[in-house]
């Protein structure tokens, strides 16, 4: 039969495919764009403006990585996913690289095959709710209505936290952030939880954010972070290692005005030449030039400059370094070295 | 009171009596003819007297038209807010559509204008050539609305609004009627293999909502691809949609197949017709007038349908309501959002509706059975 | 049988053997079925290479392990420990819920409407016909988001409820119910009331039988609805009202106590039934129009009331024309169930589709599930009416 040869052929073809697909960094180059997989919508993390240009703090990872890849952070192509289809379209390759709020797991790790990048963002679930309902604890929630997103790993926590404490509750089940906003600002649920920045964003975005609080009890641990699809060892590399250039361009003082200048030339401190590639290549050992650091802090500015620009004090959202800060200000962010 | 004698056959018509005419007897008919028919018309009237009127003040007479946010809106009046939609107005005909090429959906709407006279009106002029570009059309405005070969491209994630709708329903509708006759055909063949595969297909597409096979194409389908391909998510949810309404085009078709006789086949056999030239020449023509109700209630359940996709993340025109809701200054509004588009579904459909009808009267030629 | 075309001797018996009717069905089904396997084959085997190349296999171990997350509507003892395989059977009761009080109320408003629309009175006609057509012309979708945004925020806040003689209260929570538990004697009742069925069945065939033989005629009707209703109140009111009511209390933020239906489950039911209603009006009114008028005139000629002329000439042959369509719109209604995840509804789509494919990252395996699911409640349901209509087709001849 021709045809079924033709299968066996397509087939072996498509095995030879896959070898060659493991190399994401040279599909990435090939195809001259980022797919970068991101929230529908969370202010200050990832959402479109009036223009439709996706703008955040976890947009600006992605237009590191297109910097440091491509040479251009404007290339990246911004794929919007729900809780529920983030992991599918990374592992499915449709994505390359997830920035999205995530929570980094071992089953995720282990058992949805995905590599996490070193955490970007150090968070805790927390609970808001509207202060005229005088609820000052947690623990007093008992028969709530809580407006929770399904998929995450805050769905999880939540069963936990009110069995383990005892108390009963309702869950409402949304698929994104803007039900979430509709919902609790419709009365449909007492208590929107998710993410303590999470609850911020959504905060401030509400009517009134002076009618509302935030609970004092974050209830886990979220360590939020990039993921790339297990297998990919170089691709998994450059992810990391833009993100620590980032958080390290903080620590010695590399910002997004001074940094072309500090590039120029060898300066006097080794960590900056070796980062910036004015002293050795650095860029070649995960398949990328010289200069590859050098881009992606001149296009969104270290980890502090993207920080304050998105989610600091000074924005909307009004959060807090808190656990975000420099190990050395006493948050425990704390970059491994490039060396 | 005089007696008159006429010759029989020769009585003058006279009017019929005055009250068996006029409104008061079509009121005594139609709504008084019996105490159950007058607690009908009572409870109609009821029922209108207490729907209505809030209706219409919702609507119109306390109805907001300008406003800033919601509070401006409810500062003016307690009904709608449609200040709202007009503000998004933009947002919802063209979806997240690059403003400077908008120009290329407006062409393409115009076009489909155009190429929907020769199919819908058989007395249009230069039919022949019409309906040539009818069947060119989909590929010509997909070329418009996507790009590439001298436009420049959109990448059909900013595709959305009433455009999103028109551009699903439209490729459903023109590319599941073709499949949907082979299909068809395929369950009738005599072919065991080819029958088997017909009817399985049509049988799964019909035993499942659509929903599924949309998470199919957003979660599964990519495992099956070769590694590496890159599917466009819209063109994933086309072909489902393409795939789901022809399974029941072909059903629908099957029931014009069976209506007609056995013996207008072995007729065309014995004249030494091929098979694809009987039933191209002699059953399909019978077959599908027979089916033309169906097939178009199949495009209004299909046209319906385009709204699903906001559960897998395409901004329809309810997608970009729902979207539209989070932003603060226009939460609560839902309401006015689901009616706006409501009408909007109500005009489309209802309209395909009253052209089957007219269809149906139409090629009414006695053949009804 | 490409290279076969090369040479010119070989080419008379190719075209001999396609010109053979025979050879040529088998020929072209060899192709079919090589084309259709090989189609399956890449796909089987493109799945095995994406799958092996990030580490994954295919495993249903994942439902023995608990599922973690928390359902607000479950029919049966369901908690965050219970196992993903439970959630899926959540899943499915909750759709099966929908789907059965749907078809009823579906119906009811079906036939009313159907009725409606062939009602002489021109107001009450053209009131059905518009509502008929308003429904049919909007997708399912909206219907349901509308009526559960309504229902969202038209009602009020647990503590301004909607209260219904202190005993149910609406919010828009959910509705807040009384529950029954029931004390032994009321099994009593409930004893009565099943003998009260079977002997209605008895009494109905037994009536058929005297009215076949003697032409005597009882008040069937009424004495069933004696048998099955009459004598259980009775019975439980003389035993004392046996069921405990457990009244809902509004408690902190919710109502405590009582049975509780939430907002979610009746705008799902209330607008696929209100929708499928509408299909069911026009089928109803195309079945008993399909009935000709001769019928009902040759019935009433043989003096029988409006009533039994109903009954016994135009229902009977009016079902005939009206299931088959039925059958489809029952099919639709569930169908059209899964879209309860577009408002949180925790049904087959929202569980195990859902939840539990995110939770766990088993999209192959989840749905899977969810689609052999729904085809084996089509095939329940169509073969169920398939069963009811040729039932009715014996009893007509």
């Amino acid at each position: 039969m021709r045809v079924t040869k033709s299968a066996a052929v397509a087939a072996a073809l498509s095995l030879t495919a896959f070898t060659a697909q493991a190399a994401t960094l040279e599909d990435v180059q090939a195809r001259g764009e980022l797919n970068c997989v991101v929230t529908t919508g969370v202010a200050g993390f990832a959402a479109p403006d009036e223009n439709g240009r996706w703008e955040g703090f976890d947009v600006d990872f992605c237009r590191a990585v297109a910097a440091a890849v491509l040479g251009d952070g404007e290339k990246v192509k911004f794929i919007p996913t729900t809780g529920k289809t983030r992991f599918t379209v990374l592992n499915s390759g449709e994505g390359d690289i997830l920035f999205r709020n995530t929570t980094e797991t071992m089953s995720r790790d282990a058992d949805l095959k995905l590599s996490f990048l070193p955490v970007n963002y150090y968070d805790g679930q927390g609970f808001m709710i509207r202060k005229e309902l005088g609820v000052t604890s947690a623990k007093d929630l008992d028969g709530a209505s809580v407006c929770i997103q399904t998929g995450t790993t805050t769905e999880l926590n939540l069963a936990d936290f009110f069995r383990i404490n005892n108390i009963s509750y309702e869950p409402v089940a949304i698929e994104t952030n803007e039900e979430g906003i509709t919902n609790y600002s419709g009365n449909r649920c007492d208590v929107y939880t998710t993410d303590a920045s999470g609850l911020a964003s959504t905060r401030a975005a509400l009517d009134d954010p002076s009618a509302h609080i935030i609970l004092p009890e974050i209830i886990s641990k979220e360590p939020l972070g990039g993921a790339v699809r297990h297998g990919d060892d170089q691709w998994f590399d450059i992810g990391k290692w833009v993100v620590n250039a980032l958080i390290n361009a903080e620590e010695l003082g590399i910002t997004q005005a001074n940094v072309e200048e500090l590039a120029s030339a060898a300066g006097d401190n080794p960590s900056i030449n070796r980062m910036l590639g004015t002293e050795s290549d650095m860029g070649a050992m995960v398949g990328l030039d010289a200069q590859w650091a050098v881009r992606a802090i001149k296009a969104v500015g270290n980890y502090g400059e993207s920080f304050d620009r998105h989610i600091g004090p000074n924005t909307q959202i009004g959060l807090e370094r808190g656990l975000n800060a420099l190990w050395k200000d006493g948050g425990i962010l704390y970059a491994a070295p490039i060396r | 009171m005089t007696e008159k004698n006429y010759i029989p056959g020769e009585h003058p018509d006279l009017p019929p009596p005055s009250n068996m005419i006029g409104p008061v007897a079509w009121i005594r008919d139609n709504l008084l003819s019996s105490p159950a028919n007058i607690i009908m018309t009572i409870l109609s009237v009821w029922f209108l007297y207490i729907v209505i009127p809030p209706t219409l003040n919702w609507f119109f007479l306390d109805a907001a038209f300008t406003g800033e946010d919601r509070n401006a809106c409810r500062a003016v009046a307690d009904g709608a807010c449609w200040a709202f939609i007009g503000e998004r107005f933009k947002l919802f005909t063209y979806g997240f559509y690059p403003e400077e090429h908008r120009w290329r959906v407006n062409l393409s709407f115009i076009l489909l204008i155009v190429a929907l006279i020769p199919v819908l009106f058989d007395k249009a002029p230069f039919r022949s050539l019409g309906l040539k570009f009818s069947i060119a059309f989909p590929f010509i405005a997909g070329w418009l609305l996507v790009g590439g070969l001298g436009l420049e491209p959109v990448p059909t994630s900013q595709f959305g609004g009433f455009m999103l709708t028109l551009v699903i329903g439209i490729t459903g509708i023109a590319f599941s009627l073709p499949i949907g006759i082979l299909l068809a055909l395929g369950r009738q063949s005599n072919l065991p293999i080819i029958k088997v595969f017909c009817v399985s297909f049509i049988e799964f597409i019909r035993g499942v909502p659509l929903i599924t096979l949309l998470f199919v194409a957003s979660t599964m389908l990519s495992y099956f691809l070769p590694p590496g391909t890159n599917f466009d998510l819209l063109l994933r949810v086309l072909i489902m949609v393409v795939l789901f309404s022809s399974g029941y085009m072909a059903e629908v078709i099957r029931g014009g197949l069976q209506a007609i006789p056995k013996g207008q086949i072995e007729a065309a056999d014995s004249m030494g017709l091929k098979y694809w030239q009987s039933m191209r020449l002699i059953v399909l023509p019978q077959a599908l007038k027979i089916s033309i109700p169906g097939i178009v209630n199949t495009f209004i359940g299909l046209y319906k349908d385009t709204t699903l996709v906001i559960i897998i993340g395409l901004l329809d025109p309810l997608g970009i309501g729902r979207a539209s809701l989070s932003d603060t200054k226009w939460t609560g509004l839902s309401t006015e959002v689901y009616i706006f588009v409501a009408i909007f579904f109500f005009v489309s459909c209802f309209g395909m509706s009253r052209y089957s009808l007219y269809l149906e009267n139409k090629l009414e030629t006695g053949h009804k059975r | 049988m490409n290279e076969a075309i090369a040479s010119q001797p070989q080419r008379n018996i190719v075209s001999r053997l396609w010109n053979d009717k025979e050879t040529r069905s088998v020929i072209i089904q060899i192709i079919a079925f090589a084309a259709i396997f090989a189609f399956f084959f890449f796909m089987v085997r493109n799945a095995i290479s994406n799958l092996e190349s990030i580490g994954k296999d295919i495993s249903l171990d994942f439902l023995s392990q608990p599922s973690s997350y928390d359902i607000s509507q479950s029919l049966i003892e369901y908690s965050s420990r219970s196992t993903h395989f439970r959630a899926m059977i959540v899943g499915i009761l909750n759709t099966l819920l929908v789907a059965v009080f749907g078809v009823i109320l579906a119906t009811l408003v079906g036939f009313l409407l159907g009725v409606l629309r062939l009602s002489k009175n021109w107001l009450t006609n053209k009131l059905a016909y518009v509502y008929i057509e308003y429904v049919r012309n909007v997708p399912v979708l909206l219907h349901i988001l509308l009526l559960h945004g309504i229902i969202v925020h038209a009602l009020p806040l647990p503590k301004n409820a909607i209260n219904l003689g202190d005993t149910a209260f609406l919010t828009n929570r959910g509705f807040f119910i009384p529950s029954p538990s029931f004390e032994p004697l009321f099994w009593v009742v409930a004893g009565l009331f099943v003998a009260g069925i079977f002997f209605s069945i008895w009494f109905s065939r037994y009536a058929h039988k005297v009215q076949d033989a003697t032409g005597r005629h009882y008040p069937v009707f009424w004495i069933n609805l004696g048998a099955i209703i009459g004598i259980p109140v009775l019975a439980y009111f003389i035993l004392g009202s046996p069921i405990i009511w457990e009244i809902p209390e509004l408690k902190g933020f919710n109502y405590r106590g009582g049975m509780v239906v939430r907002p979610e489950f009746v705008a799902l039911w209330i607008a696929l039934s209100l929708y499928t209603a509408a299909f069911i009006g026009e089928i109803v009114r195309a079945g008993i129009s399909a009935i000709s008028w001769g019928q009902s005139e040759a019935a009433a000629a043989l003096g029988l009331s409006r009533g039994r002329i109903l009954n016994l000439v135009v229902i009977p042959q009016a079902l005939r024309i009206i299931i088959p369509p039925l059958t489809s719109q029952y099919l639709n209604l569930t169908k059209n169930s899964s879209l309860a995840i577009a408002i949180g509804y925790m049904d087959i789509v929202a569980t195990i589709g859902g939840v539990t494919l995110n939770q766990t990252g088993r999209e192959m395996e989840s749905m899977t599930i969810v689609l052999l699911l729904y085809l084996t409640f089509s095939l329940l349901i169509s073969s169920f009416m398939n069963w009811y209509n040729k039932r009715i087709k014996l009893v007509e001849r």
